[in-house]
């Protein structure tokens, strides 16, 4: 709660005193683990279990970057970081890289220096509301209170959203998505806007799922993506390509059951070959070892299959790949190719 | 003749600088400060260049520009269009208001608690010290959140007084409801003779400290002190009831009209009940005539949707943005705000017509009270919404810092000698009158300074309003504004250069206070 100030305050004594932040990957070996943002808890996509161990979609994404640069996924630190600490947390230096359902705007990428490194997930703001309010439509919610995590794009969309069209609202500022949705559940707000992905997660895990409704209107894009610092091209660019590995290896058909068998010997795909090592030497281009990426998928499989376990249609969370199929199945991802 | 020759006069040398006493300390010093300088010069250079090379160079050009967020509480006029040092301003005014809530609860349960501690009467001693030593030694933040979500989880929500049979209902004669949205009190709504009730106060006040002055030197000078409560009463009646009578007479017949915004010609107010159109209602909170005009479209009929503004000029300048199409005004100047608003139009495919409908603005002072929606999202509308986050944040404060002030008022009570009761009973004082007459104004002397220190307390310890939400100055400035610019060195600085200037005249008017209180030694 105090910690953003407390960052914040943190951003402004290393401004004061000098300090750069070049070279992470030197200093990620030094300390040998991945320090890796993620949220305070969103089931499906950053959550950590009884025993502290963190498991999700964006968490994967970390997973697989430790394995690419230290060849071991458990190398990994998670900071929890809220709406609002995230970026000062990227910013001071605490955590090397943020997954953390962020979405890439014109403004943190540059004015806020940071560097996106990609997209892991296309959404789009909507909105929850319990279904005994008899609303169908964002635009009948007028005079409603609505909870928002505050430092969010969300809010900023939100305010546009009821500006726009006219309609007054109350808005509840929350730091995390556990206070959401202990307050919308006890009906202190009576809708709770983020995004859509996150409104899936959060209403999975409510007791009673089917009395909640996600409204038709989706208010905004919110490509969500990994980011880390601007200024350290190398890094940004281990980022980039693991992630890009992970959908790539879903397009070629590179799968966590087979990565080891296919990573033996160069095989007739030179794609693939050049993916996982057995071709060409992408991984020392990064700075890496040649299995770089064999180690990232074998960590927790390609994307499709990241994507299946955490949240897919089979997960409690139940999403449907959409918009975040391969682009040969109509979705939008789509890696620039290994070469 | 002997002449006197001046001593030979002996030239200044540096090493006097430090061996002679008479300028060692002053070198010290000036030495002290040019390190210190220098150490604040290179911080800042270091930060300047740092920031400069990270491509952010210091600049506050930012609020200025439009901060896009809303803030739920808000003592001006704000909304997501403003700038962001309105924003900021909006939020100064809500951790004041915080403040300045909680310093007063606080004193008063801090001093009742502190003499209630020192009563003869066990079982009350001892549940003060438990109150105290229980408030003391938890952290504030734990009781903000506990507060907070006691009005969450243990209030019904709105809904739950609609129907039939409701669940809850509204409390003090259905004029208060408390919900997990927050509490809706009544709220008084004043015309624009509004301010004359702050003048008749002040003349109460003035006429009630004159008969005083009056009623002591009477005493004085006969030994007898006269009954003064009827001319008290009567001094702090007549301002306000003349204030009231004479306002009428200019409310009563003042003629108010609609201005409407529609696509078509709407010219009554059936004309408005039939239109096939959202009307939205430029609500001016706490303003008579804007109340009245609600409640005539209520009778007639027209379904309107309130937009709640804080001022008459905000409403019209939303109302010119067609961000709501109903507005009531004075009938003497409805042909120039309408000139007003038709040129201040932007691209708009309305027109404004005037509704005649024949209401006078009334009675001067009317109270607006909260009411449950009829249609759409159940929630009170109306009156005064006092948001659980201000509550939880009030009373945690207050509460905290009582147990705190409690122990201040309790010292200084103790440290008045015993002779002084012991006097005072002697010339027949009753234990109330003694407390009042002469231990307190005594223990006043040493219980102000520490209370500075308490209320400087409160008022910092009011940034943890984050927790619940409240958006106070770090909610504002130091938390959506630093967060959605990344301007970290900027927000900060000026966060700490509003505390510095709040702590200081918190310190200021206390010490002056102090001065004023103060034993006088002659
Ligand atoms: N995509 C938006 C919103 C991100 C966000 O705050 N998401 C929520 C819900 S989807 C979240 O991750 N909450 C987890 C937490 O509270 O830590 C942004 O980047 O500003």
């Amino acid at each position: 709660m105090k910690k953003s100030a407390f960052l914040g305050t943190a951003v402004a004594a290393t401004l004061v005193a000098g300090a750069s932040f070049a070279g992470t990957l030197e200093d990620v070996k030094a300390k040998g683990h991945v320090q890796c943002g993620v949220s305070t808890g969103l089931v499906g996509f950053a959550a950590a279990d009884a025993n502290g161990n963190w498991d999700g979609f964006d968490v994967s994404v970390c997973r697989a970057l430790a394995a690419a640069v230290l060849g071991d996924p458990q190398a990994v630190k998670f900071t929890p970081t809220t709406g609002k600490t995230r970026f000062t947390a990227l910013a001071s230096g605490e955590v090397d890289v943020l997954a953390r359902n962020t979405t890439w705007t014109f403004s943190r990428d540059v004015d806020l220096k940071f560097t996106f490194i990609g997209v892991n997930y296309y959404d789009g703001q909507g909105f929850m509301v319990p279904k005994a309010l008899g609303v169908s439509s964002a635009k009948d919610l007028d005079g409603a209170t609505v909870c928002i995590q505050t430092g969010t794009t969300t809010e900023l969309n939100l305010a546009d959203f009821f500006r726009t069209n006219n309609i007054s609202y109350e808005p509840v500022p929350i730091e995390t998505n556990a206070e959401a949705q202990a307050q919308y559940l006890a009906g202190a707000c009576d809708v709770y806007t983020t995004d859509a992905s996150g409104l899936a997660a959060t209403r999975a895990t409510f007791e009673s799922p089917a009395e909640h409704t996600v409204l038709p209107e989706i208010i905004s894009k919110e490509p969500l993506g990994p980011l880390v610092r601007h200024g350290d091209d190398q890094w940004a660019d281990i980022v980039r390509w693991t992630l890009n590995a992970l959908i790539a290896a879903e397009e070629l058909g590179v799968t966590s059951a087979n990565v080891k068998d296919s990573a033996m010997s160069a095989g007739k795909n030179p794609e693939v070959n050049r993916l996982l090592g057995t071709e060409g030497n992408l991984g020392e281009m990064l700075g890496l070892s040649a299995d770089w990426a064999k180690n990232a998928i074998a960590a927790g499989g390609n994307y499709g299959e990241i994507f299946e376990r955490n949240i897919g249609e089979k997960t409690a969370i139940g999403i449907s790949r959409g918009l975040n199929a391969q682009w040969t199945n109509g979705g939008l991802l789509y890696t620039p190719p290994f070469r | 003749m002997s002449t006197l020759s001046d001593p030979p006069k002996e030239g200044f040398k540096i090493s006097q600088l430090i061996y002679d006493t008479r300028y060692r300390s002053m070198t010290i010093q000036v030495i002290a400060l040019i390190l210190f300088l220098l150490a604040v010069g290179w911080l800042a250079t270091n930060a300047a260049r740092n920031l400069a090379e990270l491509g952010k160079p210091l600049g506050f050009g930012f609020l200025a520009e439009r901060a896009g967020y809303d803030i739920n509480q808000k003592l001006i006029e704000y909304n997501s269009d403003s700038s962001h040092i309105r924003a900021a301003f909006a939020g100064v005014l809500n951790t004041l208001l915080v403040a300045f809530l909680g310093c007063l609860t606080a004193t008063v349960v801090g001093v009742l608690i502190g003499v209630l501690r020192l009563s003869k009467n066990w079982l009350i001693s001892k549940m003060m010290t438990i109150y105290i030593e229980g408030f003391r030694n938890v952290p504030v933040l734990l009781w903000i959140l506990v507060v907070f979500g006691i009005m969450i989880e243990v209030t019904p929500p709105p809904k739950a007084f609609k129907g039939e049979n409701p669940e809850a209902a509204m409390t003090l004669f259905d004029s208060v409801a408390i919900t997990n949205q927050g509490v809706f009190i009544p709220r008084l709504s004043f015309t624009e003779f509004g301010w004359g009730y702050i003048i008749a106060l002040l003349i109460a006040i003035f006429g009630i400290r004159w008969i005083t002055k009056k009623a002591k030197a009477k005493q004085i000078e006969t030994g007898i002190y006269p009954h003064t409560f009827l001319y008290k009463l009567a001094a702090f009646m007549v301002p306000l009831l003349a204030c009231y009578f004479i306002s009428n007479v200019f409310t009563k017949n003042q003629d108010r009209d609609f201005l409407v915004r529609s696509s078509g010609q709407i010219t009554t107010l059936a004309d408005m009940a039939s239109a096939d159109e959202r009307f939205d209602y430029c609500l001016v909170g706490g303003n008579a005539g804007s109340l009245k005009g609600l409640s005539v479209l209520e009778e007639a009929g027209v379904t309107v949707r309130r937009k709640k503004f804080v001022t008459e000029k905000g409403a019209l300048s939303d109302f010119s943005k067609e961000k709501c199409n109903v507005i009531s005004v004075r009938e003497s100047e409805a042909d120039e705000i309408m000139a007003q608003s038709r040129l201040d139009k932007l691209g708009t495919d309305g027109t404004i017509s005037r509704t005649v409908a024949d209401f006078t603005t009334g009675n001067n002072i009317q109270v607006d009270t909260p009411e449950l929606t009829k249609k759409g999202i159940p929630r009170f509308e109306g009156g005064t919404h006092i948001r659980n986050s201000l509550i939880a944040l009030w009373f945690a404060l207050s509460l905290y810092t009582a147990a705190f002030i409690a122990e201040t008022v309790r010292s200084g009570i103790q440290a008045i000698s015993k002779g002084q009761t012991e006097a005072a009973a002697a010339l027949g004082l009753r234990s109330g009158r003694i407390m009042s007459l002469v231990v307190l104004p005594q223990a006043l002397r040493v219980i102000i300074p520490p209370m500075i220190s308490q209320y400087l307390n409160l008022t910092k310890n009011s940034s943890l309003a984050i927790a619940v939400g409240y958006m106070d100055i770090t909610g504002t400035l130091g938390g959506i504004t630093l967060n959605q610019t990344g301007r970290e060195m900027e927000c900060l600085i000026i966060l700490m250069a509003i505390y510095l200037v709040i702590s200081l005249t918190i310190s200021g008017i206390m010490n002056w206070y102090n001065e004023r209180v103060k034993l006088k030694e002659r």
